[in-house]
This record gives structure tokens, sequence and C-alpha cells, in this order.
């Protein structure tokens, strides 16, 4: 079995990197969770690519049901074709939609199944899902069949930490949280995205950027992803390091800082204390 | 077999269960990892912890597990006499007392090993308080006779305790889901369903009827999914008094969290004035005004005050009062602006009701409250949510 290891696109951790082979030769799911924008959605992607499989993404919101994973019936569009008198009414298969779960489960090969911020559904949807996660198969009532998994997908959830999840949906999973990334990780991951940027440019940025995590109160701290967004406005409009250090010694906001900030209490703090130091420093 | 390790980690607080322990194991045996300390450090918590507020927890069992294992040999490689000879020779005439007190130097021993894997957690943990980090612990006491300070390494050690301690301030919700069911089921009464968000669900008394108005051509009627809309600001007290009763109010509020979709939480000290925080650490940077508070959380939200409204009567009725800062405005008249706000309002105390009486504050917190106090206990609970 070949390992998961970093790409030329995508730094994983070795800790990381443990987890997801670990997950993967034990076939249990991985719950990763961590401060958005560090990667944990990139890395089923990533996953996928390097294992030469197919990624199937369930995106859960507030609304979804753990039922729509496995299968729909759509009974009201077969009310209405036996008004119109189609043929198709009379085979009940016609209007069961497979959902992700089922797609993962009869897939030739075996695919990586991504169930993406869980925590947004309902309390309750983790746990309508246990059965079918740890035996990996599931009972359509309507046709009565039963759907086993040709072999066990490779199941990524990942969480924001908005809702806690039920112990014993935690019992069936591995769990790793992907800590932000330090200083030389992170120098890592933007050379990785742009092979070509300047050394100065680049530890400068970075000095800034920490910097900026380290105001305190602020709504939203920028993350990884962040930091790529404003790199490349750094490199678009082709900033020199040499400004990116005047406007931070002599505090002003960063150049194209709305890729940074998201927030306008956000920008009017860091305003503040850009006057501030500006102050002090006369 | 590492159930020895397990039971560490368990007596940490780290709630795993054997499944995973089994699943451990299995990972071990699959040959994931070989021979690696750090690989085997990131597995075990791959496989047994499940949230990221227990990691802390975990490290601490490991590094107590494994150095553990390490001292056994080191110090049974060390003559007994050895070290109780220059134990003596430095202790004072005082500490000598001290240490007949705590039931000879077998005991002193003892405690000695538990301060020397204390040292290696906060090693571990990246304090460098002993000041020679990279050299392995042992290397930093030296055992060589001159090297061992007792006297040095207890104060030291006492420090180290004493950042532990810290805790008292740590946040509630980085605390375990205790499950406790009879306060979630008392929750459960504060539910107010209601119809609201897209039209999803199919009406079928409203299709039924809309059909046969059309007669009998299928007309199909939606309506909203019913879901709990009410929403929940609660008020923490924290510090001070209220630390005997931090596990009660961890109970509630893992049960509250798990239990409301709008749920908004603040902390306060003793009484209410123009501040409230959200993080015990940073309580003096990030402090949230609670004017904000009131304009940002509309009326329809319902209060819940959580405290033992055990202080001064100063602390509530002058300007000034307040044991932390100068408070412009006495706390009675930030707690009537919240009451004013949110009509829906209960204060939860976590004293035994038969002490209420003994202390005045309770008796002046109950009138602004218009007594709507009610005791901590699952039956008072359920009372309070009758009220709100």
């Amino acid at each position: 079995m070949t390992r998961f290891t970093s790409t030329e696109r995508y730094i994983v951790s070795s800790e990381l990197a443990l987890a997801v082979n670990a997950a993967v030769t034990l076939e249990k799911p991985l719950l990763i969770k961590g401060e958005p924008g560090t990667g944990k959605t990139r890395l089923a992607e990533e996953l996928a690519a390097s294992l030469g499989t197919n990624l199937l993404r369930w995106h859960i919101k507030s609304t979804t049901k753990a039922q729509q994973g496995l299968y729909e019936y759509d009974a009201v569009s077969r009310l209405r074709d036996s008004q119109l008198g189609s043929d198709k009414v009379h085979d009940i298969g016609n209007y069961i939609k497979p959902g992700k779960l089922w797609d993962a489960f009869s897939a030739v090969k075996r695919p990586v199944l991504l169930i993406d911020e869980i925590d947004k559904a309902d309390i309750e949807f983790p746990n309508d899902l246990l059965h079918e996660l740890d035996q990996m198969e599931f009972h359509v009532y309507e046709t009565g069949e039963q759907v086993v998994a040709q072999q066990r997908p490779i199941v990524i959830i990942t969480s924001n930490n908005e809702k806690e999840l039920p112990d014993a949906f935690l019992r069936r999973c591995f769990f790793h949280y992907i800590r932000f990334p330090d200083e030389s990780t992170l120098a890592d991951i933007v050379r990785v995205h742009f092979p070509t940027i300047r050394k100065d440019l680049l530890s400068q940025a970075l000095e800034v950027f920490f910097e900026l995590r380290d105001v305190p109160n602020l709504k939203k701290k920028p993350s990884t992803s962040e930091l790529l967004d404003w790199l490349k406005l750094l490199l678009a409009e082709s900033i020199s390091p040499a400004d990116l250090k005047e406007k931070q010694s002599n505090g002003g906001l960063m150049p194209m800082f709305g890729a940074l900030l998201k927030n306008e209490q956000d920008v009017e703090l860091v305003e503040k204390l850009a006057f501030m130091t500006r102050r002090q420093g006369r | 077999m590492l159930i020895q390790f397990f039971l560490k980690v368990r007596d940490y607080g780290v709630p795993a269960s054997i499944t995973e322990l089994l699943d451990l194991l299995g990972a071990l045996e699959s040959q994931i990892v070989f021979a690696d300390i750090e690989a085997f450090y990131s597995l075990a918590r791959l496989t047994l912890v499940k949230d990221e507020t227990y990691y802390d927890r975990f490290d601490r069992a490991f590094a107590d597990y494994f150095e553990g294992v390490n001292e056994v040999d080191i110090a049974q490689s060390i003559p007994a006499e050895w070290l109780e000879r220059s134990l003596q020779r430095q202790l004072s005439e005082e500490e000598k007392a001290k240490l007949q007190s705590l039931g000879g130097l077998e005991a002193l021993l003892d405690q000695f090993r538990e301060r020397l894997a204390e040292q290696q957690k906060r090693h571990a943990g990246g304090n460098k308080w002993i000041g020679t980090g990279g050299t392995s612990p042992f290397g930093a006491y030296g055992f060589h006779p001159e090297g061992i300070r007792i006297g040095q390494e207890g104060s030291n050690a006492r420090r180290a305790v004493k950042v532990w301690d810290k805790r008292e301030f740590k946040d509630l919700d980085s605390d375990e889901e205790l499950n406790n069911r009879t306060i979630k089921l008392a929750l459960r009464k504060l539910r107010r369903f209601a119809r609201t968000g897209a039209a999803t669900e199919l009406d079928l008394s409203e299709t039924i009827r809309a059909t046969s108005r059309q007669g009998g051509l299928l007309d199909l009627r939606y309506q909203p999914e019913r879901h709990n809309a009410v929403k929940v600001l609660i008020l923490f007290d924290v510090g001070g008094s209220m630390d005997d009763y931090i596990y009660e109010c961890q109970q509630l509020f893992a049960a509250v969290r798990s239990e409301f979709k709008h749920l908004e939480f603040f902390y306060f000290h003793n009484c209410i004035y123009e501040g409230v925080w959200k993080t015990n650490q940073r309580r003096q940077q990030e402090q949230f005004s609670v004017f904000d508070l009131l304009h940002t959380y509309g009326s329809d939200y319902k209060l819940i005050l959580v405290g033992d409204a055990t202080m001064g009567p100063y602390e509530i009725a002058y300007p000034g009062g307040s044991v932390e800062h100068w408070n412009e405005e006495p706390g009675q008249v930030w707690l009537e602006r919240l009451l004013d706000q949110y009509p829906k309002a209960i204060w939860l105390n976590p004293q035994p009701q038969a002490h209420w009486r003994y202390y005045h504050s309770i008796d002046m917190i109950r009138q602004i409250m218009h007594g709507r106090m009610f005791p901590l206990t699952v039956h008072g609970i359920t009372d309070a949510i009758e009220q709100l």
C-alpha cells in the first residue's frame, strides 16, 4: 500500500500523514478538526488524488438529514406519474435516488468519501449514521434491498467545532486536530503554492501575518487560505518587501488588507493599533 | 498490552473506552508504526483522544507514564544510602523536621519521584522553567550527590503546581460533557417549536385538502420544518466563591450546550457591571460591553444568570463597589438594564437553598430578580424553566 505523504501541492505534517495512513489501513472514519482555512477539505482532495481514486463529497448543511446520504424516495413524483399514467410507476426503484453513501458503497474502486462540516447538521445527525459507518451497510425499506459496501470506503469527516459530536459517534472515528502551522511549515506551504516568490518578500509577509494573528480581539483570525490569497494579491500588484516593511514599521494597514481581514470591526481595530504605534514612534 | 498506559490516560481524565484501546492495539498490530516513540505518541493520541481539549491531559498522562518507565531503571541504579546521605547533608533542621512529618525519607523519595515526573511534564509542555532545556530531566537535576538540591527542587515544583492550579479560571466549555441526562431532560422542556425557514416538508393534510378541492388533481402543499427556536443567553459567574461549584456549573454548561442551537454565553465576576467576557484567560483584554450585549441579542432571548450571588452588598448597590475595578454605576443598575431587555430571565444559584437567608446579597439579588432565583438542582432547573 502506498503511504500518503506531502505532495508538490499539499504539505502534510507527519502526524497528519500517520493519522490518514492509520485510518486507511484500519478502515476507520477519520474526523478532522481545526481552524477554518487549515486545509481540512483539501486533505480529502489530495488523498483521493494520491490514491488515484474518486472523491465523493457530501456537504452537510443545517437541513441535511442522514437519510439523504443513504437514499431518497421521491414519493411525490411517483404520485404525479401515477396520475399521468406513466409506466415507470410500477417499479418503485425508479423513484429511489441513491445518496452519497450508497454511491460510495457501490463504487468499483475504493473511493474517498468526504463528509464535510458535519457539525453544521442537526445534533442527532451523527447518531443516525452510526450503524451505516460502522457496518458499512443499510437497508432500503421501499424495495427491501440490502446495500452492503463492496469495500469499505475511506471516510474523511471534517468539523468546525460548532457543535459537540456525540460520544458514540466519536468512539467509531479516529480523531486528528490540525494545528495552525508554525512559521517554517507555513513557509513550506507558501512555496508549494508560489514557487517563484522572493525570499525577502515571503519572510516579510509572514512576519506581518503572524503579527496580525497575535492581535487580541480579532473576530476572525486570518488563516492559511487567507495568507495565500493575500500573497497572490501582493504578487499581482508586485508590491516590494520594502513597501511592506515600511508600512509595518510606520504603522499603517498592510497593503491589500481586505484579503486578510474579513470584518470591518477587525479593520478598525488594526487601524487603531497602527495609529497607536505611529504615535509611539514619533 | 498497554493496559497500564490506558488506565493512566483515563486517570488523567481522558474519556477513552475499551473500543478505542482495541483500535490502538489493532493499529499497532498492523504495524503502522514500529519502534518509534513519537509515532506511537501520535497514534495513541489519534485513537484514544477524540477532542482537542483533551490533548493537554493526554500529553500529561503520556509523559507521566513513560517517565515512570524510565524512572524505575534510574532510581534502582542509584544506591539508596548514597542518596540518603546526600539528602541529609543538604537539609536544614527545618526541612528535616518536615521530612519526619512527611513520613520519613521513603515517602519523601516517592514524592521526589513524583515531582520528577511533574518536571518532565513541564518539559513536554515546553515550559523550560528549570533553565536547562534540551537536556534530559535527570541530567537537569543531576544525580551527582552535590547536584540534588531538594529545597530548590521543592519550591520549583510548588511553583509548577501553582501554574497547574491556575486552571481554576479555565473555561467551562473546555471541560467534559458529563452526560447528565437529568439536566438535559429538565432543559428539554425549554423548547418552543416553530416552523421557520424554507418549506421542505410535505404538508399532508393541506395537500389532501387542496387535492380534493381540485377534484382529485394532485396539488402539493409544503410547509417549513419544525425547529427548536428558543434562544438562550447564559451569563456565568466565575472565580472567587464560585470555585466550589465548578462541577455543577460544568454539568449545566455541558447539558445546555448540547441542547440549544441559539446559545450565547458570557462570564462575569460576582455581579454584572459594564463588561462581560467570553474567555477567562483574556478577561482583561477581551471585554464585551454589556450595552453591546443588550443591542446584539434581541429581547426574544431568554436570560439565565448562574452565580452564587454571595458578595458584599456594596458590590450590588454602590458605584465603585466591584472587587476588581472601579465601576461607574452600581451592579443593580446593570442588572435592571438586563431585566428590562430580557423579561424572561432567571437566576440559578448553586448555593444550597437552605443557606440563602444567611447572605444579605442573595436577598438583594432575589429582590432585583423579582424572586426568580432557583437552586442549581434538577428540581430547581425544572421550576426555573417553567418561569421562562
